[in-house]
């Protein structure tokens, strides 16, 4: 299977919208080019799965290698392992989910459509690159669209917020470009340089330039996934955003730095990873705990998710940070239930806002009546977000606890019993805005008039519900998914620890 | 001899046969329209374009005075395609004009001197060469007659470029005494390093710096490009900004390269400058033109840390750039061009809501300044992210670092224009503008070209074989 067919579905869709005219027509344009991607993900995953139950152990699967700027041996490298897999269908997730919720869009609607589109594109083509250079284009792709998405749709003070993203995700950029560009420089194949990942991960830099360059790439892919202290672009931005745009943001494009810091950052630099490991956890537990706190403080449901991402997004850090096979896998896993999940939570904020024009706690109150279905998946993305057992995010978080319980020293366990805690704190702000917004008394009277959710909302809820409770009751199938991915890597770090 | 000489001057000759056809018709009592006689000359144009793809050859004339290679041929045919691309856009700004062929010829000739520049092999030909692509600009800066700011940035240019070129022969004749010679393939056997060499190429860089508008000559660039009519300024912004860097290269690696050490040093300062100056200023700039002028400023800093690489992938960066640079930076100056021809509006506020009623142009300004900006998929990015690889090269990664810092603070302000147009809203916002045929093409050329250069490698490879 070629793997180009996943950037060329969202390009030939996007390029459809350009002559569409009217809602009905872009939608159905969307939806269509969505459900295509979706589909074609199914089938890569099966296809993988072939090849993988054939006896195929090779790292990365359907690779294709095409120079594109010969004389700098910059190649369009591409090729899929586990983790990949399962990032590339949590993309197909939430844009098909996100393409849904917004079929009422009325607003420049050919635009909205397009960017959302151009969007899943970015992602497709990051998370199949091989190659550095492809991987930080497809990086930068992905943050134009965002900016005019919240800035145009937005909500709030809008413009502040796109601007501050854009200009904190460009500088996540170019930090890593510095270390992309270090790691090049030191790379020798036949007296060539390279940006091959595969390559790279094959020679043996040395520690002093893995040093140098590690923090760039690291801290510049951790902005995307509110590394702390870098973490102030997310609640503005995710608030701001439209709710298809929040559910992109939060359920696909701080993966996008979680990826990277483990593909780009420990997979190629193994010896700084160890070096820095200390950092790389103080700062998640940071962010873990700061995020779970600050959520406590919030009274707008949007901002109370956005917080909550940093602190689950610092999941996915302290898991990469700790270097054992079962707190990488952890992470992995909770960047997948961590996308579904969050956009599920924006999804059914947005529905509500839709209704009742108000995302403040104090003014909602016993939906569950007026409508149950939006509050029944409130509730259920709320509890995945607590991490309750049966729902994906009680798998990601118990791996990563159970990998980072691994390393006996006790500054490794007083982070997991940090991370461990946060999970109370999230219980509690949860379950208080479970409580108020949805249950007990209505507050508003105007709110006993309002329908509950459309077909489109209940498919689009659906599907995200289905991912989260496929991956909460037979997480097997996820792990075994992403297992050799991470065996690879791992691999690679233990290797540059008994150095 | 004197096939040689039509085949290797073949780009000179066909603008001096354009400026000869243009002067005959205006001498002519005959009265041509303006609509027809700029059609006419943008046909010209695109033969001229065309015909400097044909029978490309090496050699020297004049004594090795001028010499012509491929690589140099193409930077000409780039210089052509730039001309081309500005004539289209200024349609509606010309034809209501008194004095079109004057244009022309004025425009023209800079262009062949420009063409000479490139081409020469030694410092007299070179002096000689810009002066003539010069003093013209200084008349064109003024060619709103009526408008008292227009005078006055021609006055600013000609002053400015009277001191650059006195800096520039003072340190021509220093060389001069300390390795006696003018010779381009001569002179590196010559360089020593002494200190008045150093000296002398300081005033050298100087002069170059003030054509380029590198930090601290940029100062008379702001004023020049507000006040001149927007054709003007977008040709010299492109063109003439162009075809100096191409000369810098060449000066720097061919002929400096003995004192390599040094220069990067002094490239390395001004480029940090440069960027960092521009890039402030740019920030709070109010009316396009200005503004477009200070991201140019910014713009020439990232080129200059390309040439800091001292490698054949630097000065591929380069030329490579300036194509990418053409096309952005025209497909920017031809919507502020026919706006400004259209409506007369030209400052930020007033393209607030531009995209309810210019929809297209709205995208073609974004997709200009995203690539300005360095954001994929655009041409832009793949250019700077050569660039900076470029001066990679030599481990110089703290410039780097600036650099790529940089290119986030020229985000902000590229992206307040964006703001303007897709966000804001406005009362009375610009009308809608009809485009003519003509700034139609150019603005498809523009955007071809910017979104093919980058995805497609063939240009950057296409270099690259020239440079080797």
């Amino acid at each position: 299977m070629n793997l180009s067919i996943l950037i060329l579905v969202p390009l030939l869709t996007a390029l459809a919208l350009l002559p569409a005219k009217g809602l009905k027509q872009v939608r159905a344009i969307a939806l269509l080019g969505s459900a295509a991607q979706l589909a074609l993900c199914f089938l890569l995953f099966y296809f993988f799965q072939q090849e993988r139950a054939g006896g195929n152990t090779e790292a990365f699967l359907f690779q294709n290698n095409y120079t594109w700027f010969e004389p700098l041996k910059i190649n369009f490298h591409t090729g899929v392992d586990g983790i990949s897999i399962a990032m590339i269908l949590l993309t197909a997730f939430v844009v098909i989910a996100g393409v849904l919720v917004s079929w009422k869009m009325e607003k420049m609607n050919k635009e909205f459509f397009f960017l959302l589109i151009f969007l899943s594109l970015g992602a497709y083509g990051y998370f199949i690159a091989l190659d550095l250079f492809t991987l930080f284009f497809f990086l930068e792709v992905a943050v134009i669209p965002k900016f005019l998405l919240i800035g145009i749709w937005g909500s709030g003070k809008k413009e502040y917020s796109a601007m501050k993203l854009a200009l904190m995700l460009m500088g996540g950029s170019a930090l890593v470009f510095v270390g992309l560009a270090g790691l090049y420089f030191n790379t020798d194949i036949n007296g060539a340089h390279s940006f091959d990942i595969l390559q790279i991960a094959r020679m043996n830099i040395s520690t002093d330039v893995q040093k140098l360059f590690f923090p760039f790439v690291f801290i510049g892919f951790g902005i995307f996934t509110a590394l702390f202290p870098f973490h102030t672009w997310v609640p503005d931005g995710h608030s701001s955003a439209p709710t298809a745009a929040s559910m992109f943001l939060a359920g696909i494009s701080m993966k996008l730095g979680g990826y990277g810091c483990l593909r780009a950052a420990t997979y190629l630099m193994p010896d700084a990873a160890h070096e820095y490991s200390t950092i790389i956890i103080v700062l998640a537990s940071i962010a873990i705990l700061y995020g779970a706190f600050a959520t406590m403080m919030q009274t707008d449901l949007k901002y109370i998710n956005a917080y909550s991402s940093i602190s689950h997004c610092g999941f996915v850090l302290l898991g990469i940070g700790m270097l054992t096979k079962t707190a990488i896998n952890g992470a992995v896993m909770q960047m997948v239930s961590h996308g579904l999940m969050t956009a599920l939570f924006f999804a059914v904020i947005g529905m509500i806002y839709d209704r009742t024009h108000t995302r403040q706690v104090a003014q909602l109150g016993g939906l569950m009546k007026v409508m149950p279905f939006i509050s029944t998946v409130f509730v259920i993305a709320g509890l995945c977000s607590l991490g309750l057992p049966g729902f994906s995010g009680f798998v990601a978080e118990m791996t990563v606890f159970m990998g980072s319980w691994e390393k006996a020293d006790s500054f490794y366990r007083i982070a997991t019993i940090i991370a461990c805690a946060s999970i109370v704190v999230t219980a509690v702000y949860i379950l208080r805005a479970t409580g108020k917004a949805i249950m007990g008394p209505i507050v508003n009277k105007e709110h006993l008039s309002l329908g509950d959710a459309g077909w489109n909302e209940r498919l689009a809820a659906g599907l995200l519900i289905l991912g989260i409770v496929v991956i909460g009751i037979l997480p097997f199938l996820l792990k075994d998914l992403i297992n050799p991915g991470t065996e690879v890597i791992i691999q690679k770090v233990t290797a540059a620890a008994g150095k | 001899m004197l096939n040689d000489f039509l085949i290797l001057m073949k780009q000179e000759l066909m603008i001096t046969i354009i400026i000869f056809i243009l002067l005959f018709l205006k001498l002519g009592n005959k009265e041509i329209k303006n609509e027809t006689m700029i059609n006419f000359v943008n046909v010209l144009l695109f033969i001229n374009l065309a015909s400097g793809f044909l029978m490309q050859q090496e050699g020297d004339l004049f004594g090795d005075m001028f010499r012509t290679n491929e690589l140099l041929t193409f930077e000409k045919n780039l210089l052509n395609l730039g001309t081309l691309i500005i004539s289209l856009q200024s349609y509606n700004w010309l034809k209501e004009h008194k004095h079109v062929p004057e244009f022309y010829i004025l425009l023209l000739s800079t262009l062949l001197g420009m063409f000479f520049m490139i081409s020469s092999n030694n410092l007299l030909m070179f002096y000689l060469a810009l002066e003539l692509s010069t003093i013209p600009l200084a008349a064109l800066a003024n060619f709103d007659l009526e408008k008292r700011r227009s005078s006055e940035a021609a006055f600013k240019m000609i002053i400015s470029s009277a001191f650059s070129s006195g800096l520039l022969l003072f340190g021509i004749s220093m060389l001069y005494g300390t390795t006696g010679t003018l010779s381009f393939a001569e002179i590196p056997a010559q360089l020593n390093g002494s200190p008045l060499q150093v000296f002398s190429f300081i005033l050298l860089i100087a002069g170059f710096g003030f054509k380029i508008s590198a930090v601290p000559f940029h100062l008379w660039t702001a004023d020049v490009y507000e006040g001149s009519p927007v054709a003007v300024t977008s040709y010299l912004s492109v063109i003439s900004k162009g075809a100096i860097l191409f000369v810098l290269v060449s000066v720097l690696y061919k002929v400096f390269s003995p004192m390599n050490e040094s220069w990067y040093n002094m490239l390395f300062l001004i480029s940090v400058l440069t960027m960092i100056i521009g890039n402030l200023f740019a920030l709070r700039q109010q009316n396009m033109k200005r503004f477009l002028a200070f991201s140019s400023i910014a713009q020439v800093g990232f080129i200059l840390i390309g040439i800091t690489g001292q490698s054949n992938e630097g000065s591929t960066s380069v030329i490579y750039f300036v194509l990418i640079y053409i096309f952005s930076n025209l497909a920017a100056f031809g919507v502020i061009n026919l706006v400004s021809a259209v409506t007369g509006k030209e400052t930020m506020d007033e393209y607030k809501g531009f995209y309810k009623t210019n929809p297209v142009l709205s995208w073609v300004l974004a997709i200009a300044l995203f690539s300005l900006a360095g954001i994929p998929p655009t041409a832009g990015f793949f250019g700077k992210f050569f660039l900076l690889l470029a001066g990679a090269g030599k481990g110089n990664y703290l410039l780097i670092g600036i650099a790529a810092l940089n290119m986030v603070v020229s985000l902000y302000y590229y992206l307040r224009v964006i703001k303007a147009m897709f966000m804001d809203t406005n009362e009375n916002p610009i009308e809608k503008v009809r485009a003519g045929l003509s700034p139609r093409i150019a603005m498809v050329i523009c955007v071809a070209g910017i979104i093919v250069t980058g995805l497609m490698s063939g240009a950057y490879q296409y270099i690259f074989s020239l440079v080797k």
